[in-house]
């Protein structure tokens, strides 16, 4: 270090004589240089992120709906919110479903990722090949194209039932019945588990195999190693692949959206809240209505995340410990 | 086999560990037909007639015919083309925009020491985790007020241009990190300049991040179908998503076929990525989600 930096001291002396531009200026033009480079970040963040989030937050406040003109918009106090909670059974419906959509698909969805993983990390020829293809329903399955694929795969004559005719079993229509629309969301949720998977695999590979020659020696067998080094070892990992599949499965908003043509049902059984929110700002215009939907939304999330970190620091293990 | 007479302790736990190996592929193979199993199922639907979609239950169509491709690309009052041509328009701008704008914030970010940097990371970190669909009534709001509603190319790509896509800063910079700091040494005692350093340094070497950042960019855009849903309202302007969704209008089992043929095409592109970019994606994947 030492013998650089004098090297570039001398080097800027021998290319530099005016040395007035020296030392003081040099971390200064960086500094401009900074915000020059940061400046369509830091217009994005005003103009498309902070001024929205607090236009809408006012607008919460307000019955506000998209036919009329802002002027037109009175102040209801917290008459929304109250709304929300006391008064409008669709909104608690649309909850209750989310939070059942998320609590079933993402421990699913995270179970399949790592126990793919856990075959797929070994070296051997076409491996690559088996990884890819597990990744693939993840980059094709938030498209339209596969939410209708569903929806023609579980109705009345389609390729569930035929399969489930094959043990004698009569169908019915998966995505019609209030009892099981919503479980051909999950499913269609938990089939995408490549990219956790990824994601898990590459954790794997970062464990030295040191860790399960040591546990062996102490007489520890399978069971033991997965649960005395793997899980420990993977910890970060599985928390990471946590929070973002809860975020993501709070936000489905697609499958159900072509599932249900646009209307959350049968019987508001496939209601994601993302979904209720689209209906209520852009079906019923009711706008300040939506946003107090969308600051309630973005509170629980915050408190969900919060909840992730406060709890994490028990059961996630950071290996190298400077590293928090 | 050959080689087991050069050393028995290994010979005698080689069976067993082939016979293990055979397992784990017999049961990633049944896994895999599982989670194939709807696609092929849709690739076979798309070629299948009218009739066979009803009577033909196996997945693969008895004769494959190209009916279904001709009927949905025309069937719409609109050309499916015109659907295509719009939403590689709109994935186009985005992927452009995205590289140029995550870019330069991630230089900054990665390379330049400026007042409130740490804090304007954080923030950045922090939007990470903001769900974007929430932002969605305010942004149209806003959208609406400055009169762009009715030419959606500018709330679609305009967000782009000023990087708010926060994973590709973050996977940039991290890229960057992982550039040698003596290679932007090495130009400064040449004399460059935070702008030459950039142009001459961080942006070349950055090339496989731009990469993927293109990549992930294109596939998410082409998929997109909330944004697109609000601000698309002219059936001229629609894009494969919101086009797709018409054959819903028109349920019943005679629009199945050309359903399935278009949804087929609109993954093809998604699916060609994925073939030649494979490693590149998996690897995407990786750099942004594990060295936080």
């Amino acid at each position: 270090m030492t013998a650089t930096s004098t090297e570039t001291v001398r080097g800027q002396q021998v290319r530099v004589p005016t040395a007035r531009r020296g030392p003081g200026r040099g971390p200064r033009r960086e500094g401009v240089a900074g915000y020059v480079f940061l400046s369509p970040w830091l217009l994005g963040l005003m103009g498309i992120t902070a001024i929205p989030m607090l236009l809408s937050l006012y607008l919460s406040f307000t019955n506000y709906d998209t036919l009329s003109s802002f002027s037109d918009a009175q102040w209801i106090g917290l008459d929304n919110y109250r709304k929300l909670f006391t008064n409008d059974p669709h909104y608690l419906h649309a909850v209750r479903v989310t939070v059942v959509f998320a609590l079933v698909t993402v421990p699913l969805k995270l179970t399949a990722a790592l126990a793919v993983a856990l075959l797929l990390n070994r070296t051997w020829r076409g491996v690559g090949i088996f990884r890819g293809l597990f990744y693939l329903p993840s980059l094709l399955g938030g498209s339209v194209a596969l939410a209708l694929v569903w929806f023609a795969m579980f109705s009345r004559d389609g390729a569930f039932n035929t399969l489930l005719s094959v043990f004698g079993v009569t169908g019915r229509s998966w995505v019609n019945d209030p009892d099981s629309a919503l479980g051909t969301l999950v499913i269609l949720g938990v089939w995408q588990f490549g990219a956790p998977m990824v994601i898990f695999l590459a954790g794997l590979k970062q464990i030295p195999s040191e860790l399960y020659e040591a546990a062996a020696v102490d007489g520890a067998g399978k069971v033991s190693s997965f649960r005395n080094v793997t899980l420990p070892m993977l910890s970060p990992v599985l928390f990471f692949n946590l929070v973002m599949e809860t975020i993501r499965a709070f936000q489905g908003f697609t499958s159900a959206y072509v599932i249900s043509n646009g209307t959350g049902g049968p019987v508001d059984s496939t209601m994601l809240y993302t979904l209720y929110l689209y209906i209520k700002g852009f079906t019923d215009f009711e706008m300040g209505y939506a946003s107090a939907m969308a600051w309630v939304f973005l509170v629980a999330i915050g408190l969900i995340t919060a909840v992730f970190f406060t709890t994490g620091r028990f059961w996630v293990h950071y290996s190298d410990g400077d590293d928090r | 086999m050959a080689t087991i007479p050069a050393s028995a302790p290994v010979s005698s736990r080689r069976p067993s560990r082939t016979a293990r190996q055979a397992v784990r592929i017999a049961i990633l193979v049944a896994m895999l037909a599982v989670v194939l199993y709807p696609l092929v199922w849709m690739l076979g639907s798309a070629f299948k007639s009218k009739a066979e979609i009803v009577n033909n239950l196996s997945v693969l169509p008895r004769e494959w015919t190209p009916g279904n491709f001709r009927e949905g690309w025309s069937s719409l009052d609109v050309s499916f083309g015109r659907f295509f041509i719009n939403s590689a328009v709109i994935a186009g701008l985005t992927v452009l925009a995205n590289a140029a704008s995550c870019l330069v914030t991630a230089y900054a970010f990665a390379r330049l020491r400026f007042p409130l940097r740490k804090f304007w990371f954080a923030i950045m970190i922090g939007t990470l985790l903001l769900p974007g669909d929430v932002l969605i009534i305010p942004q149209y709001i806003l959208f609406k007020w400055l009169g762009w509603i009715d030419t959606p190319l500018l709330p679609l790509i305009v967000p782009k241009l000023l990087a708010t896509e926060a994973f590709f800063v973050f996977l940039m910079v991290q890229f960057m990190r992982g550039i040698p700091r003596e290679l932007d040494e090495a130009a400064r005692i040449d004399g460059c300049g935070p702008y030459a350093v950039f142009r001459y340094v961080l942006a070349p070497l950055s090339v496989p991040a731009i990469v993927t950042t293109a990549i992930f960019s294109f596939i998410w855009t082409w998929n997109d179908f909330f944004t697109q849903l609000v601000y698309l309202n002219d059936l001229q302007k629609y894009t494969v998503p919101i086009g797709l969704r018409l054959f819903m209008d028109s349920t019943g089992q005679t629009s199945l076929g050309p359903m399935f043929a278009m949804s087929v095409l609109s993954l093809l592109p998604i699916f060609l990525f994925f073939v030649a970019f494979q490693r590149l994606l998996v690897e995407g994947i990786n750099t942004s989600g594990l060295k936080g």
